[in-house]
């Protein structure tokens, strides 16, 4: 099992990611924003950071970069690709996910733990019993997802929505779990066939007990269980 | 040269924080008139003469806007 973890100038959480891809016993490679050749990867990550900046918009630039175009042809193969953070960002400028993250709602950069909460989903990436509650790091400034009701009502129905921000116990506060204000509590969704992810949460830094958790681990292990099965 | 103006701001029923942040501190400072506050971006741009507004509109949908959360409004301002 290797993953490519792609490098855009200004990612930062490059190194977490494939730092806990080694650690689950797995290979993974840096991929550079340039490179045009993704022969040889079985999953890509699109790790988080400030992507050319962030300027214009959080990814806006990044998805024309020449990676990119790779990127979105592996997908459509059905090739498993996951986006952390400003990775999230980039899927959702690529149109690989729907809906967009705004800014935060109460406007301050946000760096803490948070509870998600795994919901039933046909996201290829996770394999946890609905309701299952996740510690993971959350760590951005524009957040706060956002779709029309005609999108939101889809992903709802086609089981899109993989994580949800909630309480400690799963349950969600009557004014909203997210932190960041998003959509119905919306904190990770994934296309229909449930082969690419996108989340705001970081898993990366949750798979090494010295990093405060293990929640992480599921994320990576899971797809690769799924590909071993598939192969 | 010709010029453009483009401005881009959040679609209606779009969340703006900075918006809504601003709106709540002029009131708070006593502009108590101040019913909405949007803010947006403005974008000035210089290109070859003759380009058409279609092409501009095009840059727009590509990368200085996003069509699911913006709109934009360009005007031509004519010639640098």
């Amino acid at each position: 099992m290797r993953f490519g973890v792609v490098i855009f100038p200004g990612s930062n959480c490059e190194q977490d990611a494939v730092h806990a891809i080694r650690h689950l016993g797995m290979q993974a490679d840096f991929v550079w924003h340039g490179d045009t050749d993704l022969a040889g990867y079985d999953a890509l990550v699109l790790p988080g950071g400030f992507s050319y900046g962030d300027y214009i918009r959080c990814g806006a630039v990044a998805r024309f970069s020449p990676v990119m175009a790779e990127v979105m042809r592996f997908a459509e193969r059905g090739g498993p690709v996951i986006g952390i953070c400003n990775g999230f960002q980039i899927l959702a400028e690529a149109h690989l996910l729907p809906g967009a993250l705004l800014r935060n709602r109460g406007l301050k950069f946000i760096c803490t733990t948070v509870d998600l909460r795994a919901e039933e989903s046909a996201c290829e990436w996770l394999d946890l019993a609905p309701g299952t509650v996740l510690r993971v790091p959350i760590n951005h400034n524009e957040g706060n997802y956002i779709c029309d009701a005609e999108t939101l009502e889809r992903l709802q129905g086609n089981g899109q929505i993989v994580l949800r921000y909630c309480e400690p116990d799963g349950s969600r506060a009557a004014g909203g779990s997210a932190p960041n204000g998003a959509l119905d509590d919306i904190a990770g969704i994934c296309n229909e066939r449930g082969n690419v992810f996108g989340l705001m949460p970081h898993p990366e830094r949750v798979v090494d007990p010295v990093s405060g958790g293990t929640d992480g681990q599921h994320f990576f292990t899971a797809i690769a269980q799924r590909l071993a099965e598939v192969s | 040269m010709a010029r453009f103006e483009i401005h881009v701001t959040y679609k209606k029923g779009i969340f703006d924080p900075p918006g809504a942040t601003a709106e709540r501190a002029l009131v708070n400072l006593g502009y108590e008139e101040v019913a909405s506050v949007k803010i947006g971006k403005y974008i000035q741009l210089e290109v070859a003469d003759g380009t058409s507004e279609a092409r501009v509109r095009e840059m727009c949908d590509k990368l200085l806007a996003n069509p699911v959360i913006e709109d934009y409004r360009i005007e031509r301002v004519g010639e640098a």
